[in-house]
Order: structure tokens, then C-alpha cells, then sequence
């Protein structure tokens, strides 16, 4: 540097020093979090991020938590006296989809909190990046066991309203076993963590009340013909299929079941992940009678979260997650609003540790779910949101949601 | 006279004989394995025959774009698959405006020549452009770009179709007529894998016969010949390139609708690339450029992906092995080329490029 420019630049970064140390002097706040803090000038939203599956086959879960958390922002406008921003990205349902989203969420660090993901496999591939930065995320629908197990996968900052699979897989074998009287079952997973986990439950739960497994065996995401997979299960011919998977595969297990010799005795069951307004049209005739296993809220303030909902976002919610969506949204608000330090202006200060400790903390929190108590690692849901419905006639005419035949 | 044929065994010979052998003994052990345990019913079998020839019908519809085209122009046209997809998914509206309108069930065999029509226009369009727009340019250039746009038009399309009609999953709707079953040496057979499996069997045939008896087929196979002198001859070369791809695409879209009739869920924006790749594996399965050729290997290959893992690998032991349908599919591509590397029924290649 030429000696000439030496004299404009010192003066420059002496201006600045002196600038930065008066507008620091404006708020009395400091930060002490042991993991840093995020500030929210005054007048600037609160942001929260979301990372939901928002495009192809799974849209529909996604689009359900948008829609849910939309209505809990139009219910509470703003927090401390900040309105709040939502921005989201694409997570999909894959660990590709969860590790993109994850970065980029990651990356701007005025992210307070997140909700998501939808899937197992997505949250597992962005926990650690999203833990590292010293976020929190509350997933609305990830049911995978290890998510909240140390030994399976859990990291500070993860936490979820959705049911663990070990409510779910037990309540559905559970139904199997003593209301349609099945004695042998098969199941298929498509290798995704929340398919196989929740085959797994299924499966030992079955056997431990005494039924048989003929088969446990998985297809790929992607394909397309089930009928060797189908045939496989039809050799034993089992009492019930489960297969906890998603759309399209689910479809085509659904319509391909009715051409294969064999499989006419047998019981078809899915799981949460099929549960979708597009399950029934896209599977065809096939699925008058198919079962599935997935979240059931009820009650007087769910009908009134309906009605705000078809007011906010139009129709009815097109998944089963919606009210967990809405409870995850809630609770990170509450968490805000109980450890935020205020300025004398205005500005916000939240500690991003006393925020995960805030939320840790959550005890009976009056959710659309239930009554919600965090435990340590996470793992929030009551487990009783849960049931098992019928596909029927409507439901392929076009009516959604199917109604609740079973409750545990 | 053994030594001298032993010496002229070099290395890799011994290798891919050796290799050769052991997958012929695994596979046998795998057959013999899975036929004395029985555990499946000839019925069961037939099942996965027949879904196997009707998949394959449609696989070999598909190989046969890539076919024509690479016996032209020396190219593999990578976006074929996205020519399938663009028939497949603009049709699906149409066919569920027909199902709802009753208009499928009062004359089901008119409403899906209609569809089947409606794709194959769609797909030749899109086909005829894609020729035009980027491949025509770069016809003169080195062999390696025109496949690399082929790949970045394959994505265009895909995108392009995304944004038309959206993320969402499809599904073509039910058609009552087909959905019987036919008894065939006393197995029942869906009607609608023999529908697809016959009619798909019948394009092959007119086409065929297109490309051996008609003036036109006769000026195609000269250009594949050799282009400068099917000039000097009076044809026109630009003509008959356009045909091929329109012949092509108006095969893909015809694909996409049987497709849709057999398994008429998935229908959605990335759904040709699957296909694609298999239909690109079947037309090397039978010798790429080779049109008998293209439609006996997707016929395999539609066969050894429905009958593979349930005879082969479950004889093995191997867990799992439904996951492993699209792994026999290329295993079974790569130990063809190993013993045969021009396919089933290919020329050899080095007197064509000549």
C-alpha cells in the first residue's frame, strides 16, 4: 500500500471503531450465553425458519406444517413487541434434501429457531449442521426412535412434538393383533430410518403378542413395480402387510396387491407417512378398506385450529401434522418470549443455550396434542394423538379425512 | 495346437473366461436353489412372466428411440427419456378429464387411441425440437458434445415439465374394460399386461415394417448407411434425421400411455429418467442401432428384472433382494457386454463408424 492511501484508510478504521463503539453503546444487553446469541434490532422480526418438504410426492406433509404454522403466526402476530419473519427452505424427504436445507438455515445467523423436518431421514442428515450453529429445531413429524436416543442420533438443539415410532408401530400391531384378529404379518420399508424403525416396533410388538413375521423386506424410493416384492409376501400369505412408506411407493404396493395370487386374504396397513388427501386417488379401487395407523387430534380447540385454518390458508389441512406443526411453533414462542432480555429501546436479546434450556423445560404445555412435557433429550409428544383409520369409498371420491376407526 | 491357443489367451481373456464361468455357476446355484425349495406356485410365476413382458413391451418401445437415432447419427440421445415423460404426464390430464366427463367408460378403446395419439403428438413435438434446437447446431461437432447437451436438454425438460404442471404425483385413472383377467395355458393373466404387452408388440411390427418396406425406411437405412452418399443420392438428409426423432418420439409417447394403463400411478415430472436408463440399457442388451435388437432386449430385460431376484438372488440367499431389481438389471448389462460386447443381435461396430 502506497503511503498516500495509508492516512485515508487508518482514519477510516479509526471512524468505524469509534461508530461500532458508540452504537454499541446504545443497549445495555450483553451477551453471556454460553453459545451465543441472537439480536433482534428494534423495529426487525424475529425470525424463525422453516425446513419442510415442500415439493414432489411428499409436498402434501409439508404444505400440512406450512399451513399450521402460518395459523399460529396469524394467532400470534408478534412476540415482545416484534412481528415475526418466516422464511423456509425445501428440506424434501431424503438426507440430500435435510443437508442442503440444513446448511442454508444454518448459514444466516439471525435464524432464531426452526421447525422441521417432516422426515426421519432428512433431520437426521441436518441435526448435526443445525446443532453446531447453535440453533433448535422442533420437528412436527419425525418419528424415528433414534432422533431422540443419545445412542441413536440425538443432538442438543432437536426436539419434537410428533409421536416416537415405539407409540405408533405398537399401537398398530396392537390393533392388528386384537381388533382384526391377525396372527401372521409381513412388512416392507423402503429404507428410510422412519420406515424401517417403524416396521422394527411393528414387527416385535406383533411377535411379542404372540403372532408370526413371515417376512420383512424393503423396495427402493424410486421404484415402480412391486410385483416381485408382492409375490415374496404372498408365498406365506400372511394375515396383514404393513408397510410404513410413502407415496408413490405405497401406491403402487396398493394397486399392484390386487393383480398378485395370494395376496386376496390379506389385510393391507400403512402407516402416518400415507396418510395424504392424494393416498386414495393415486392408489385406485384397491384401496377401499386399506388401513393406516397415524395422528388423530380432536376436541373442541382442534375444530376452532380448523377454522382458523380454512380461514388463514383455505380447505382442510392435507396430512395429519398440522397440529403438531402448531404446538412446535407455540412452544418455540413461549420459549422467546420466557428468556428473551429486552433493551431499553427495544432491541432483543436471546441467548441461543437459554433457549434450548427454555425449551427443554416445557412442562404441560396446553398443545392441540395434549398436555406436552419436554423430556432431556427432546422428545415432547404425549403419544396419545394417535389411531387408526379406514380408507373408504368417499375418500377415493375425493373426501378427506378419513374418519377414526380405533383409538387405543 | 492347444499351447498356441493358450498363448494367444492373454491375461484378460483367461480373466473374463474365468469370470464368465463363475457367474454362469452362481446363477445356476441360484436357480437350482430357489426351484427345489418351491416356495412359490406356477401361478405366482406366471404372474411375474407376464408383468415382466408387459414392462419389457414398454421398455423395448422406449429402446427403440435410442436405437433409431444412434443408428443415424452415431449419438445417444440421453433426453429420450424426457420425451416419454412429456408424452406420459401431458396425457394424464387428458385422461382424467376423460374419465371424469364419462367419456372412458361409454367407449374405453376410442378414448385411449385418442390418449395414445395425444402422447405420441406431444412427444414427437417435443422430439422434433429437441432435434432442431440442440442437436441440429452441433451435428458436425466432436461425438462427446452433443451427448453432453443431450444431458443438459434432458434437464431443461424435466424442469420445463415441473414447472408446467407442478410437483405433484399423477395417476392415470382406472379403465373398467381392462380390468379382467384372461386364462392362458391355465394361469390368469391381467388383461391389461396383455393389452399392453399385444399392442405394444404391433407398433414394433408396423415399425419394422416402415423401416424395411417403404420408400422412407429405405432412405432412413441409407443415411445410416452413409450419409454423404445418401446425399449424393437425392435424399434429403435433414428430412429423414427430423422422421427418425418424430418416429421415435411418437413410439415414447405411445409408451407413455401403455405405461400409464399398466401401472397407471407416478406419473410426474422426473418419472422418464428411470425408464430412460433402462431402456438405454436394453437397446445396448440388444445391440444398439439394431431394432429387433432393441425390442428382444427390453423384452429381457423386462423379464430379468421381474423374474431375477425373486429365482436368482432369493436362491442365494441373499436378504433384501427386491432392493436389488435395478442391480440385476445392470449386472445382467454388464455380464452381456462381457460375453458378447456388441449385444445380442449388434453388428459389429467398428465396420459402422468406418
Amino acid at each position: 500500500m502506497s503511503k498516500r492511501l495509508l492516512i485515508p484508510f487508518s482514519l477510516l478504521i479509526i471512524a468505524s471503531m469509534v461508530l461500532a463503539a458508540c452504537a454499541g453503546g446504545a443497549t445495555t444487553l450483553e451477551c453471556t450465553d454460553a453459545i451465543g446469541c441472537v439480536e433482534v434490532a428494534p423495529g426487525e422480526a424475529i425470525h424463525l425458519a422453516y425446513m419442510l418438504t415442500v415439493s414432489g410426492a411428499t409436498a402434501t406433509l409439508g404444505d400440512d406444517s406450512v399451513g399450521a404454522i402460518r395459523v399460529a403466526l396469524n394467532d400470534r402476530p408478534e412476540v415482545l413487541g416484534h412481528s415475526i419473519e418466516l422464511t423456509g427452505e425445501d428440506s424434501g424427504c431424503s438426507a440430500e434434501g435435510g443437508q442442503t436445507a440444513g446448511t442454508k438455515v444454518a448459514a444466516d445467523t439471525s435464524v432464531v429457531a426452526i421447525v422441521g423436518t417432516n422426515c426421519s431421514g432428512a433431520a437426521f442428515a441436518a441435526l448435526p449442521t443445525i446443532s453446531e450453529a447453535g440453533m433448535l429445531m422442533c420437528s412436527p413429524s419425525n418419528t424415528n426412535p433414534g432422533l431422540t436416543d443419545p445412542e441413536g442420533g440425538w443432538l442438543p438443539g432437536y426436539y419434537r412434538t410428533a409421536h416416537n415410532d415405539k407409540f405408533q408401530g405398537r399401537i398398530a400391531a396392537e390393533f392388528a393383533y386384537n381388533e382384526l384378529g391377525a396372527r401372521s404379518a409381513a412388512t416392507i420399508h423402503d429404507g428410510s430410518p422412519y420406515a424401517q424403525a417403524l416396521q422394527q416396533v411393528f414387527a416385535d410388538t406383533f411377535a411379542e403378542l404372540g403372532g408370526t413375521i413371515t417376512f420383512q423386506g424393503a423396495v427402493n424410493v424410486g421404484d415402480t413395480d412391486m410385483r416381485g416384492i408382492l409375490t415374496t409376501v404372498a408365498a406365506d400369505g400372511p394375515d396383514i402387510l404393513y408397510f410404513p412408506i410413502f407415496e408413490p411407493e405405497g401406491n403402487f404396493i396398493v394397486a399392484q396387491a390386487a393383480e398378485i395370487a395370494g395376496m386376496e386374504n390379506t389385510i393391507l396397513m400403512g402407516a402416518d407417512g400415507l396418510l395424504a388427501d392424494t393416498f386414495p386417488e393415486n392408489s385406485g379401487e384397491n384401496v377401499v378398506g386399506v388401513y393406516l395407523s397415524g395422528p388423530y387430534v380432536s376436541g373442541e380447540t382442534y375444530d376452532a385450529f380448523l377454522a382458523k385454518w380454512a380461514e388463514v390458508v383455505g380447505g382442510v389441512p392435507p396430512s395429519g401434522f398440522h397440529a403438531f406443526a402448531y404446538d412446535c411453533t407455540n412452544m418455540i414462542l413461549d420459549a422467546i418470549e420466557s428468556v428473551a432480555q429486552q433493551g431499553s429501546d427495544g432491541t432483543l436479546l436471546i441467548g441461543r443455550q437459554a433457549l434450548r434450556d427454555a425449551m427443554t423445560a416445557t412442562a404441560n404445555f396446553d398443545g392441540l396434542t395434549g398436555l406436552l412435557t419436554c423430556n432431556e433429550y427432546g422428545d415432547c409428544a404425549t403419544g396419545e394423538a394417535l389411531a387408526v383409520f379406514q380408507i373408504t369409498e368417499a375418500e377415493l371420491g375425493g373426501g378427506w379425512p378419513p374418519a377414526a376407526i380405533w383409538t387405543p | 495346437m492347444f499351447r498356441r491357443t493358450l498363448s494367444r489367451l492373454s491375461w484378460v481373456d483367461l480373466f473374463l473366461r474365468a469370470f464368465q464361468l463363475v457367474a454362469a455357476v452362481v446363477i445356476i446355484i441360484g436357480l437350482v436353489n430357489t426351484f427345489t425349495t418351491a416356495r412359490y406356485t406356477s401361478g405366482q410365476w406366471a404372474t411375474l412372466v407376464f408383468s415382466g413382458l408387459a414392462q419389457g413391451s414398454i421398455y423395448a418401445l422406449i429402446a427403440l428411440g435410442y436405437t433409431l437415432v444412434y443408428g443415424i447419427l452415431l449419438m445417444i440421445n440421453f433426453a429420450h427419456g424426457e420425451v416419454y415423460m412429456a408424452g406420459a404426464f401431458s396425457t394424464v390430464f387428458l385422461a382424467i378429464h376423460f374419465a371424469r366427463t364419462g367419456f372412458l367408460a361409454r367407449s374405453p378403446l376410442i378414448a385411449i387411441v385418442i390418449l395414445i395419439l395425444f402422447s405420441a403428438a406431444i412427444s414427437t413435438t417435443i422430439a422434433v425440437l429437441l432435434e432442431r434446437i440442440a442437436y441440429r447446431p452441433l451435428r458436425n461437432a466432436p461425438r462427446l458434445i452433443p451427448l453432453i447437451t443431450a444431458i443438459g436438454a434432458s434437464f431443461a425438460l424435466q424442469y420445463t415439465f415441473r414447472g408446467l404442471y407442478g410437483t405433484q404425483f399423477r395417476a392415470y385413472p382406472d379403465i373398467a374394460v381392462l380390468k379382467g383377467t384372461w386364462n392362458i395355458l391355465g394361469f390368469d393373466v391381467p388383461l391389461v399386461q396383455l393389452v399392453v404387452f399385444l399392442a405394444a408388440l404391433g407398433l414394433m411390427v408396423v415399425l419394422y415394417w416402415y423401416v424395411e418396406r417403404t420408400r422412407a425406411g429405405k432412405a432412413m437405412r441409407a443415411v445410416s448407411e452413409d450419409k454423404a452418399v445418401a446425399r449424393l443420392m437425392g435424399i434429403d438428409i435433414d428430412k429423414v434425421i427430423v422422421s427418425t426423432f418424430a418416429l421415435g418420439g411418437a413410439l415414447a409417447g405411445a409408451a407413455g400411455v401403455f405405461n400409464g394403463l399398466y401401472r397407471p400411478q407416478g406419473v410426474f415430472f422426473l418419472m422418464g429418467f428411470f425408464p430412460g436408463i433402462k431402456a438405454f440399457t436394453a437397446a445396448v442388451l440388444g445391440g444398439i442401432g439394431n431394432i429387433p435388437g432393441a425390442m428382444m432386449g427390453g423384452l429381457l430385460l423386462g423379464l430379468i428384472e421381474s423374474l431375477g431376484p425373486n429365482s436368482v438372488l432369493e436362491g442365494l440367499g441373499i436378504p433384501a433382494t427386491n432392493q436389488l431389481k435395478d442391480a440385476i438389471a445392470f449386472i445382467m448389462l454388464v455380464l452381456i457386454l462381457i460375453f458378447r460386447p456388441q449385444g445380442i443381435f449388434g453388428e459389429r461396430l467398428a465396420e459402422k463408424k468406418a
